[in-house]
């Protein structure tokens, strides 16, 4: 079923919570996939089911029942420890509340998945600083995420998604708790720096304003994937979405 | 990992010093109580520690602490004498006659009668004058402390007169005689002048003190001496701790400390222990988010038993630093000399701190642990 040009696919896919009377079907039979090079973009109604299946597909929660391979693994065949390993490896985050560590500077908290994997604490920062100024907040490495905007939390935080160059980045509502230049402008600096021809981006949003960064589109709803759609001509992501510069405008 | 882990701790002052305090006040709390009650039974012994030419002490067999003497016979002198392995063999009196000064200042003083011929048995610490000059008729020896109790605001001078039982006696010594269990004059004297201090009490050989021969243990000694006479005979450290284990049964001092020491634990433990657990449970959103960026678990533990090691120690230091301060600034005086921090009261509070921050960490691990890295998908 694994194509080559496919980062993620699940086949059947299931995931409940709890037993008994208690018991939810998050996922009742997930068919999707995401391919390399592209934004994946999963939308649905709220409870359907879209932060369990990619916290499935990161490796963060286990499958019950169904097929899944992540770039080219099978999940249900990683012990804990591995699983725990391979997202380390290959598996960035962004969270709707950017999940920044309060104490530590702009360029330590995008330090963070280097130093995880045992980089030193100067290279790791030092790699996390050119990676910011690549992103536009250059002059804000060493500000606590307290004194940044949402916008600008949320850029150290892709920051911190790419710092070790995973293979499969998830968003999960990335742009939720931004207005709508900032949520923009975060989404712009998504598709212009994280779609590489080998790494795919999934992104879980209910943000109808930067669909049309989308390679394509699945509709989630009541635990299954009820629609998939490539919109027409090529998406902004085409391009490397906007400069540093314009970034920094919008959020200045 | 281990700046982040520092840097988590210390990012919120508030929380990091609340943290820090807890352990530094239990820590003082412990090392404090738990010293001065260990000087204080330490103090009951005071007299029997400060005789180090003396090895055994022989007493009336119903004699159970320092303060409670039942007299001996002049005849138990020469059978103790006799045992083998006996270097020496000497009476010491002990009384507590009042003294009187010439203006009228009085107090129940310890009076101890050293043998007449060789003054075995005094403290060796002499601040003024000369144990030999105890050899002068009506001459007694008192301790720096009770010189101030009875002549106070008033220089150290040798030749003050003393009233003993109506009986004039000339100060030509003054020594540095261990803090007694009361805080009376300790007054050094010959046996046959000791004796006249006591008006209608009886004349009494209070102890045979010896030291044992070469070759000999003390406890072999005070055991040999025990079953050769059936008087009672113990060595120093022996009949320190019947005094110190007669005080604790007796007296209500342990319990009161007792009480103190236990609030300070509990209180203690459930602040720091409470504050760090809030602490790691405040924190499992950003635990959480470590976890699913790929930091192991062992690196976790790791992270929090650094956390919980690094405000021990230094809540330890602290608190320690304050006993310390304490003991000088407060007891530093003469009549509680003797009371100071003691190194047990120091590694025992340092034990229960460990104890403490272990079970905080091993909860605070435990929450950690069992956390759901998905859940830091929700807000
Ligand atoms: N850990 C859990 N334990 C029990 N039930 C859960 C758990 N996580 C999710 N659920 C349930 O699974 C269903 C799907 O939840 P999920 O969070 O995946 O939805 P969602 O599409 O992300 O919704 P939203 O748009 O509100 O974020 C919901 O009914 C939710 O209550
Ligand atoms: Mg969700």
């Amino acid at each position: 079923m694994a194509t080559t040009d496919l980062a993620v696919s699940c086949h059947e896919v299931r995931k409940h919570f709890g037993e008994g009377e208690t018991r939810i079907e998050a996922l009742r039979g997930v068919d999707f996939s995401a391919r390399f090079g592209e934004l994946s973009f999963l939308v649905g109604p709220s409870g359907c089911g879209k932060t369990t299946l990619i916290s499935v597909i990161a490796g963060l929660l286990d499958r019950t029942a169904g097929e899944l391979a992540v770039l080219g693994t099978r999940m249900d065949d990683l012990s804990g420890t591995r699983r725990v390993l391979f997202r380390r490896q290959n598996v960035g985050f962004v969270f709707q509340q950017y999940n920044l560590l309060p104490a530590l500077t702009a360029a330590e908290n995008v330090a963070v998945p280097l130093l995880a994997a045992g980089t030193s604490r100067k290279e790791a920062v030092d790699r996390a600083k050119s990676l910011l100024s690549r992103l536009g907040l250059g002059s804000r490495t060493d500000a606590l995420p307290s004194t940044l905007s949402g916008g600008q939390q949320q850029r150290v935080a892709i920051a911190r998604s790419l710092v070790h160059e995973p293979r499969l980045v998830v968003c999960d509502e990335p742009t939720a708790a931004l207005d709508h230049a900032s949520g923009e402008a975060v989404m712009g600096l998504l598709a212009g720096n994280a779609v590489q021809p080998d790494r795919a981006v999934i992104v879980v949003t209910h943000d109808t304003r930067v669909f049309h960064y989308a390679h394509s589109i699945a509709r989630m709803d009541d635990g299954r994937i009820v629609d998939v759609s490539r919109p027409n001509g090529s998406p902004r992501t085409a391009d490397r979405g906007p400069t540093d510069s314009s970034v920094q405008e919008v959020f200045a | 990992m281990n700046f982040v882990a520092l840097r988590m701790l210390t990012g919120d002052r508030a929380k990091y010093f609340g943290l820090v305090f807890a352990i530094a006040f239990c820590t003082f709390l412990l090392e404090n109580q738990t010293s001065i009650f260990a000087s204080i039974m330490r103090r009951t012994s005071s007299q029997i520690l400060d005789v180090t030419d003396a090895e055994v002490w022989v007493m009336d067999p119903q004699t159970e602490y320092f303060e409670q003497t039942k007299a001996l016979k002049d005849t138990d002198l020469t059978r103790v004498r006799s045992v083998p392995g006996v270097a020496w063999a000497v009476r010491l009196f002990k009384g507590s006659p009042v003294a009187r000064t010439l203006s009228g200042k009085f107090a129940v003083s310890e009076v101890f009668g050293l043998d007449d011929a060789t003054l075995s048995g005094a403290p060796r610490k002499m601040l003024l004058g000369s144990w030999e000059r105890l050899r002068e008729p009506d001459s007694v020896v008192i301790d720096q402390a009770g010189y101030v109790l009875l002549f106070p605001g008033e220089p150290l001078e040798l030749g003050r007169i003393l009233e003993m039982n109506d009986h004039r006696v000339a100060i030509v010594g003054i020594s540095d005689a261990s803090a007694p269990f009361l805080s009376v004059p300790i007054i050094h004297t010959r046996y046959s002048e000791a004796v006249n201090f006591l008006g209608r009490e009886r004349t009494q050989l209070s102890f045979v003190i010896a030291r044992a021969q070469a070759g000999t243990t003390p406890e072999e000694l005070a055991a040999r001496i025990s079953n050769a006479t059936a008087l009672r005979a113990r060595t120093t450290g022996q009949f320190m701790w019947d005094c110190i284990r007669y005080y604790l049964r007796n007296t209500g001092i342990p319990v009161n400390f007792g009480i103190t020491i236990a609030v300070a634990i509990v209180v203690g433990a459930v602040v720091a222990g409470q504050t760090f657990y809030l602490f790691t449970v405040e924190n499992l959103k950003q635990f959480g988010a470590l976890k699913a960026m790929g930091v192991t678990n062992p690196r976790l533990v790791g992270m929090i038993l650094l956390q919980a090691g690094s405000v021990a120690a230094l809540g330890f230091a602290i608190g320690t630093g304050m006993a310390a301060t304490f003991f000088e600034i407060f007891l530093h005086k003469l009549a509680t000399r003797g009371i100071v921090l003691i190194w047990q009261s120091v590694g025992l509070t340092g034990a229960c701190i460990l104890f403490v921050v272990i079970v905080a960490s091993i909860l605070s691990i435990r929450r950690v642990l069992v956390l759901e890295p998905a859940e830091v998908f929700r807000a």
